[in-house]
C-alpha cells in the first residue's frame, strides 16, 4: 500500500525554525525532567539536640555526599526550620506572590527550607506568578544588565572598543572570556580599559580557569568574577575538579582581596554530564542554589546558562529555568538571570523565553546579553546578540521597563569606540606590551565585528598577556599609565575602581555602581515592591531615555522630511468651484494639504505625480479632468464625494495626501463608492493611471474591473501606521470645515 | 570615617600622584581585614548571615600572601590532599589568626575522607 499523500502544510511547518530545534521526551531515568520527577525526595529535615542537621530531604548523615553535607552544616536555619517546613507548600507559594508579605519575611522562611521543599514551591507557581514573585523577591530595586565582549581573534582593540560602546548602552558588567586561554590577562586589560572610556563604574570580568581567574582578580586586571561554578550532585562537582569547600574557599578568597564573585549553576549541566541521579532539574538547581547561600556566595548566575538547551528540550523547561532565577531570589542572593545562551533557532521562542524575565525585571536581565555580533562571541551565541539591539530597546519602550538599556547614537559610539581604542593603543605601547598600529584601530572603530578587521598577528594577545602576567601588570599600573598617555579620565576611573576594592561596599549582594559610582544593592537600594505603585519605576528622565530610539519619528519629522520633495507641483487657487455640465467631466478631488505641507504619499510616490496618473487616465479614455481641492475635510468619501457632486458625469476621484484614492459617483451615500485604492503604500503610479481611466470609463457608463489593491504580508501597519497617523494630523490641521471646494490650476516642476 | 587599605594609606589617597610616582604599593591597593569584617556585619544587619561568615573568613584570608591563598585552593581540590596535608593546612590556619578557614578545611578533610576524596 502506498502513502497517502503528504499534508503542504505539514511540509510547510517542517520549515519553520523552531523545527530544527531538539525536544526530548520527559525521561526522569536521566535526569530529563523540569520541575519535578519520580525520584525527587520528600521534603524532610531532621535536626539533633545539638542543633546540627542529622538528615536532609531523606537522607540520613551517614549517607550525606558532599552537597548534604555542606547544605546540611551551613545551609539551614536550624532555628527557622521546624517552623518553615510545617508550612504546606502552597501557604509558601502564595507568601512568595503575595505582595502583602515582606521580601525579608519570605527570605527568612526560606533559610529554613530544605532544597526540595523550595523546589516543589516554586514548581506551584504559574508563569504569571513566577514573574510577580521576581517583581517583589529581588533583592536589588533597580533592574540591570550584563554583557558579554569578546571576540574571535582575542583583539585588543576591538575588545576596548565593545567594551566602551556597551557601557554607553548601558551595560553595567562586563563578561569577556578567552578563545585561546593564555590570552587572557590581555582581554582582561584590554577590556578593563574599555568599560572606563565615557561612563565610570562598569563592572569587568574575564570567566576561565578558577585559579587564573582569581589571579587575575587578585592584581586588579578584573573586577569581579562569575565563573565559580557549583553542581548538583557529587559526581558533576567532581568531574569539575572543585567540592563545596574548595568552592566556598574560593568565595573567601575573593572577597579577601575585595572582589565581588557570584557563583554559576543552572539547570542541564548535571544531566549533559550524565550524572543527574535521577532528579529533576530544579531540585538539582535548588541544592546548587542553597549551596551557594551556604558557602557565603552574594550571588548566583542561572536560568539560562550552558545547559540551558536541556531544560528548554522537555516540557516545562522554560518554566524552570524562569523558576530557577526565583529560588536565588528567596534566598536573598542576587540573581544574574541567565539569557545567555541562545536556547531557539526560532526568533519567537527564543524570544518568548526572555520576556517574562525582562517584564518583571531582575538584579541582572542577562548574565551576557551579547553585546557583540553571534560571531564573536566566544561562550556561544547569546539569546539576544549584537543583531537583537534595537529589538531589545523596543522591547523596553513598548512595555515601559527598564530593561538597563537606553538607545545610542552612532557619534556617541563611535567616539566612545574610537577613544577606548586609542586607550588601548597607547597603553600597550606604553606599557611595551605590543604595538598596535592605527590602520587596524581605525578599522576597529567602525567594524561591526572581528570579521570587518584585517588579519592581524595571531600571537600578540598571547605575548602581551604574557608580558602582563610576567611583569605583574596590577590595576595601578594601567591607571599610570593612563595617565602618562594622556587619558587622565579613564586613569582616574580606573584607579577609582581599586579604591571601591579597598572600600568592600560592593560586597553585598547584588552591587553595581551607577554612573555616578554610587553604589546600589540590596544594602544602599533595597527592592520594595509591595504591590502596584510601589517598588521600581523609571523616573521621567529615564523614561524618556527609554522612549528615545533612533527610529522614533514626531510630526515634526515628517513635515522636515516633506518639505525635501516640496515645490514639485504648483497648486494655484482658481475661486469658487461650480458644478460643470461636461458629461465627459471627471473631477478630482484633493485633500486641504496635499502639495501645501504634505508632498510624498506613503509610496513614496510625489503627489504631483500621482495626480498627473489620474489626470493623464482619464484623458486616456476620453474623458476631461478638473481638480479641486476640497479643504473642508480630510475624510476620503466626503472629498470623492464632493468631487463627484462637482463633476459633470458625476464621477469624481478623491486622493489624500497620504496617498489613499477613490472613485465616488455622486449619487452614493458618502461611505460607499466605486473603487478604493485603500493601501497607499503600496500604490504605484500605474494603479493611479489605471484608476483615472476606471473613473473616466464610469464617466461614460461603463462598468470597467476594479483596480486590485495589492496585498502584502509584511506587517504593513507596523511599517507605516506612525507616518500615516502624521500625515493625517497635517491633514486635518489644514482642514476648514465648512470651506467650500475650490478649482486649482496645477503646474509640474520636474 | 575614610577606610584604610592593608598597609593603614587611607582609601581618599589612593590618588593619580601616587600611583605615577610608584609609591602605592600592593597593601595600598589591598582590603584591610577590619573592612571585611565591618562589611560581615552589614550582611549579617541586612538578612545575609552566610555572607557574613565568609566576609570574616576573607578578613582572615585578607593577611595572607596571594600565593597562599592560590594554594589552600588548590589542596582544596578533590583528591589533591591527603588527611595529614590538610590537617596541617588547618593547624596553619589556626596559628596564622585564620580559625574560621581552619575550621573550614578541617571540615572538609572529614567529608572528603568519608566520600574517599583525598589523595
Amino acid at each position: 500500500m502506498s502513502e497517502p499523500p503528504g499534508l503542504k502544510r505539514y511540509a510547510v511547518l517542517g520549515q519553520r525554525a523552531v523545527s530544527l530545534d531538539g525536544f526530548a521526551a520527559e525521561d526522569p531515568e536521566l535526569g530529563l525532567a523540569a520541575l519535578r520527577s519520580p525520584h525527587d525526595p520528600e521534603p524532610s529535615v531532621t535536626i539533633d539536640g545539638d542543633g546540627r542537621v542529622v538528615e536532609l530531604d531523606g537522607t540520613a548523615a551517614a549517607d550525606f555526599d558532599v552537597v548534604d553535607s555542606f547544605i546540611a552544616r551551613h545551609g539551614i536555619d536550624v532555628q527557622v526550620a521546624p517552623e518553615a517546613m510545617a508550612m504546606p507548600d502552597a501557604d509558601v507559594a502564595r507568601l512568595a506572590v503575595d505582595p502583602s508579605a515582606g521580601r525579608a519575611d519570605v527570605a527568612r522562611l526560606a533559610r529554613g527550607m530544605t532544597p526540595a521543599k523550595l523546589a516543589r514551591v516554586v514548581a506551584m507557581l504559574r508563569p504569571a506568578e513566577l514573574m510577580l514573585a521576581i517583581s517583589k523577591m529581588r533583592v536589588r530595586r533597580t533592574p540591570s544588565i550584563q554583557a558579554h565582549v569578546t571576540n574571535r581573534l582575542d583583539d585588543p582593540l576591538l575588545l576596548a572598543a565593545d567594551a566602551a560602546a556597551a557601557v554607553a548602552l548601558g551595560f553595567r558588567e562586563l563578561e569577556t572570556t578567552v578563545p585561546v586561554l593564555g590570552d587572557a590577562a590581555s582581554n582582561a586589560l584590554a577590556l578593563l580599559i574599555g568599560s572606563q572610556v565615557g561612563r565610570p563604574g562598569a563592572l569587568t570580568q574575564c570567566s576561565i580557569e578558577e585559579g587564573l581567574e582569581l589571579d587575575l582578580g587578585m592584581r586588579g586586571l578584573t573586577t569581579y568574577a562569575e565563573t565559580v561554578s557549583l553542581y548538583g550532585t557529587e559526581q558533576v562537582f567532581v568531574d569539575g575538579d572543585d567540592t563545596p569547600w574548595s568552592k566556598a574557599f574560593l568565595c573567601s578568597a575573593y572577597a579577601s582581596r575585595g572582589l565581588k564573585m557570584r557563583v554559576t549553576s543552572g539547570a542541564g549541566a548535571e544531566v549533559l554530564m550524565g550524572a543527574a541521579e535521577r532528579r529533576s532539574m530544579l531540585y538539582l538547581e535548588s541544592r546548587c542554589v542553597a549551596l551557594a547561600r551556604a558557602a557565603g556566595a552574594q550571588g548566583v548566575q542561572n536560568g539560562g546558562i550552558d545547559g540551558a538547551s536541556v531544560a528548554a528540550s522537555v516540557p516545562g523547561g522554560m518554566r524552570e529555568l524562569l523558576a530557577e532565577n526565583l529560588l536565588v531570589m528567596l534566598h536573598g542572593l542576587e540573581s544574574c538571570s541567565g539569557n545567555d545562551t541562545l536556547v531557539s533557532e526560532s526568533d519567537l521562542r527564543r524570544a518568548a523565553h526572555t520576556v517574562p524575565l525582562a517584564l518583571a525585571g531582575s538584579d541582572f536581565i542577562f548574565s551576557g546579553f551579547g553585546s557583540v555580533p553571534a560571531y564573536d562571541n566566544m561562550f556561544g551565541p547569546s539569546n539576544f546578540n549584537a543583531e537583537d539591539l534595537d529589538d531589545y530597546l523596543v522591547l523596553q519602550r513598548d512595555w515601559e521597563i527598564d530593561g538597563g538599556l537606553r538607545p545610542a547614537g552612532e557619534s556617541e559610539i563611535r567616539n566612545v569606540r574610537e577613544r577606548a581604542a586609542r586607550a588601548v593603543q597607547a597603553v600597550y605601547r606604553d606599557l611595551k606590551l605590543a604595538d598596535l598600529d592605527d590602520g587596524r584601530l581605525q578599522a576597529v572603530v567602525t567594524a561591526h565585528g572581528s570579521q570587518d578587521l584585517p588579519d592581524g598577528d595571531p600571537l600578540l594577545a598571547l605575548g602581551a598577556a604574557a608580558a602582563i602576567l610576567d611583569r605583574g601588570i596590577t590595576a595601578v599600573d594601567v591607571a599610570a599609565s593612563l595617565a602618562r598617555t594622556g587619558f587622565a579620565e579613564e586613569a582616574e576611573r580606573v584607579l577609582a575602581m581599586v579604591r571601591e576594592r579597598v572600600k568592600g561596599d560592593y560586597l553585598q549582594p547584588a552591587a553595581i555602581f551607577g554612573e555616578d559610582m554610587r553604589v546600589l544593592s540590596k544594602v544602599t537600594d533595597p527592592n520594595d515592591y509591595r504591590g502596584p505603585g510601589t517598588g521600581y519605576l523609571p523616573g521621567e528622565r529615564r523614561r524618556a531615555e527609554i522612549a528615545a530610539i533612533r527610529q522614533q519619528r514626531s510630526v515634526a519629522d515628517l513635515l522636515a522630511e516633506q518639505a525635501r520633495a516640496a515645490g514639485h507641483l504648483v497648486i494655484e487657487e482658481a475661486g469658487p468651484a461650480r458644478a460643470g455640465a461636461d458629461a465627459r467631466e471627471v473631477v478630482v478631488g484633493i485633500s486641504p494639504a496635499l502639495g501645501r505641507e504634505l508632498w510624498l504619499t506613503l509610496s513614496g510616490l510625489p503627489v504631483g505625480e500621482a495626480l498627473r496618473q489620474v489626470i493623464a487616465g482619464i484623458g486616456e479614455e476620453g474623458g476631461t479632468a478638473r481638480v479641486v481641492r476640497v479643504g473642508s475635510t480630510i475624510d476620503l468619501g466626503l472629498i470623492g464625494l464632493t468631487a463627484a457632486r462637482l463633476a459633470g458625469s458625476g464621477i469624481g476621484v478623491g486622493l489624500q495626501a497620504k496617498g489613499t484614492a477613490l472613485i465616488h459617483r455622486r449619487d452614493l451615500p458618502p461611505l460607499a463608492n466605486l473603487e478604493l485604492l485603500s493601501m497607499a503604500p503600496l500604490i504605484t503610479a500605474d494603479m493611479y493611471r489605471d484608476l483615472g481611466r476606471n473613473a473616466a470609463r464610469r464617466a461614460r457608463g461603463g462598468r470597467p474591473a476594479p483596480v486590485r489593491n495589492a496585498y502584502t504580508t509584511e506587517a504593513i501597519t507596523a511599517r507605516y501606521h506612525a507616518r500615516a497617523v502624521a500625515m493625517v494630523a497635517v491633514d486635518r490641521r489644514a482642514s476648514r470645515p465648512g470651506a467650500p471646494p475650490v478649482d486649482v490650476r496645477l503646474s509640474w516642476r520636474d | 570615617m575614610d577606610v584604610r587599605a592593608l598597609s593603614g594609606r587611607p582609601a581618599s589617597e589612593i590618588r593619580l600622584e601616587a600611583a605615577l610616582a610608584g609609591e602605592l604599593e600592593p597593601a595600598d591597593v589591598r582590603i584591610h581585614p577590619d573592612t571585611l569584617r565591618a562589611q560581615a556585619d552589614v550582611a549579617q544587619r541586612h538578612g545575609n548571615p552566610e555572607l557574613a561568615e565568609n566576609l570574616r573568613r576573607a578578613a582572615e584570608l585578607a593577611l595572607l600572601p596571594d600565593a597562599e591563598v592560590l594554594a589552600i585552593y588548590a589542596a582544596l581540590r578533590p583528591r589533591r590532599s591527603s588527611r595529614a596535608e590538610l590537617d596541617a593546612i588547618a593547624a596553619r590556619l589556626a596559628a596564622a589568626g585564620a580559625p574560621r578557614c581552619a575550621a573550614l578545611v578541617r571540615e572538609a578533610a572529614d567529608v572528603y575522607e568519608r566520600r574517599r576524596l583525598l589523595r
